[in-house]
């Protein structure tokens, strides 16, 4: 079609139209990656070099926010950090205090465990991170920490702060990590009632202040104020980790479940600093024996009752 | 109308990667919820104004881009804006004589359709979230189309 092509012509439409065809094609290809992706499997390379790509962008978002952060550290009065050095010396000698007696319960603690034939406890470490302030996604809650495969994190770790259970990771890139928090309304961490061992399971709501959890029969003996630790099932978190405190029970009569909610124990909206937790068995596993997925003997409780029935 | 002939690709690179921070920027939780889809508007508006340095290709590049940057299952937003950006190249030069109301109008239908698709995919993923919340960003979009074609526009069409 030569007409169209005369100089001077300024918008040329294409001689055949593709266009259908074209979307159809790219249609085809997202759905074969969304399949490949939602396995897990097949893109992690993909998924970690995209990552990667996008690490200098997140940094473009995070930097003004981290900038002001600097200024105003920078920028503090005398007074102020004389009076904060002196607060925060203050508690590094509680603190101190406090891990000395720890220490010599941890040991005795190790000890009665080789008695009574338990497993000694995980050894655990930890690595400070930085939430980056990137918004990721409106519906749920997910947030980005500066630490990936390159500082040795893996998928499902999990995170926590001073004051309890943050969330685990979900997408590990080199340079940075997804974690999905706990009040995420696709996530669940099995938790147990500190007080009596009573073991159920916390789901998040979509509100950072707030768990359900939906699946306690109405007799269940839990009531406000009893603290939730981590189970240690499911092994993705350890075992004692405080996770929420329970705000409320409601016992409808005419319901079989009993309506509860709780209120994380750490601050999951407003945390800038996380902790990354490594957990590994002190001594190895012997190889013949398979390791049990969930390991009830590691509870520090005593004998926690029998799981409800319906 | 195409406008600068020798750098039109990369002057949406340009514009497609700001949209992709304007996506991201840490806002106030109220405003987070309100907060426009900014790169499937620049996808529409390439479509409409620049349909053959922004076609489809684009468009699916722009929403892997999405998806890697929020962690979402690779794919979604790639499928979600192929859709969206093959109705407008197939109904751009009608779309072009449309008042700007009526622009407005069509990119609301447009955001609805994608917020749908997305609704659907998480469905199918298995992480479905019936907020209503979720279709905000549908009437805040369509409210800054008018000044958002106008701007863009003038920063990447001659006059």
């Amino acid at each position: 079609m030569p007409a169209l092509r005369e100089p001077g012509a300024r918008y040329a439409p294409p001689r055949v139209s593709t266009l259908g065809l074209r979307a159809l094609v790219l249609i085809a290809l997202s759905i074969g990656l969304m399949v490949a992706d939602h396995r897990q499997q097949g893109l992690a390379m993909i998924r970690s070099g995209l990552s990667a790509a996008a690490w200098p962008l997140q940094m473009l978002v995070h930097s003004p926010v981290a900038a002001w952060d600097w200024l105003s550290a920078s920028t503090r009065t005398r007074h102020d950090l004389l009076a904060e050095n002196e607060s925060l010396r203050n508690t590094a000698r509680e603190n101190d205090l406090k891990l000395l007696r720890l220490e010599a319960i941890e040991q005795e603690n190790q000890r009665l465990r080789a008695l009574v034939n338990a497993a000694p406890r995980d050894a655990e470490h930890v690595q400070a991170a930085t939430v980056m302030r990137v918004d990721l996604d409106r519906l749920r809650h997910r947030v980005l920490i500066d630490r990936g495969t390159r500082d040795g994190v893996t998928r499902s770790q999990p995170i926590i702060d001073a004051s309890g259970v943050v969330g685990q990771t979900i997408n590990v890139g080199p340079l940075a990590a997804e974690v999905i928090l706990l009040s995420d309304p696709t996530h669940a961490i099995p938790v147990q009632v500190e007080r009596n061992g009573l073991r159920t399971i916390a789901v998040g709501t979509g509100d950072s202040d707030r768990l359900a959890l939906p699946y306690l029969p109405r007799n269940a003996d839990v009531q406000a104020d009893d603290l939730l630790v981590s189970s240690g099932l499911g092994g993705v978190f350890p075992a004692g980790l405080p996770v929420a405190r329970i705000t409320e029970v409601k016992r409808d009569p005419s319901q079989p479940l009993a309506i509860v909610n709780a209120r994380p124990a750490a601050g999951l909206d407003r945390d800038r600093e996380v902790l990354l937790l490594w957990s590994k068995p002190r001594v190895a596993l012997p190889e013949a024996e398979p390791p049990p997925p969930p390991a009830p003997q590691r509870d520090t409780r005593a004998k926690p009752r029998p799981a409800p029935t319906r | 109308m195409i406008g600068d002939a020798k750098s039109p690709r990369l002057m949406l690179l340009v514009v497609a990667l700001v949209a992709l921070v304007l996506s991201a920027v840490p806002l106030p939780h109220v405003l987070d919820l309100l907060r426009p889809d900014f790169l499937l508007l620049t996808v529409i508006w390439f479509a409409l104004m620049l349909p053959r340095a922004g076609g489809l290709v684009t468009a699916w590049i722009a929403g892997v881009a999405l998806d890697a940057f929020h962690g979402v299952v690779l794919g979604e937003n790639a499928l979600a804006f192929v859709v969206v950006a093959f109705l407008v190249h197939r109904f751009h030069l009608r779309m072009r004589m449309y008042p700007l109301s009526q622009q407005a109008l069509v990119v609301l239908l447009l955001l609805l359709l994608y917020q749908f698709l997305l609704f659907w995919i998480d469905g199918v993923t298995g992480h479905p979230l019936n907020a209503w919340v979720r279709w905000l960003p549908v009437a805040t979009g369509a409210l800054l189309w008018p000044v958002l074609t106008g701007y863009l526009g003038r920063l990447l069409t001659r006059r």
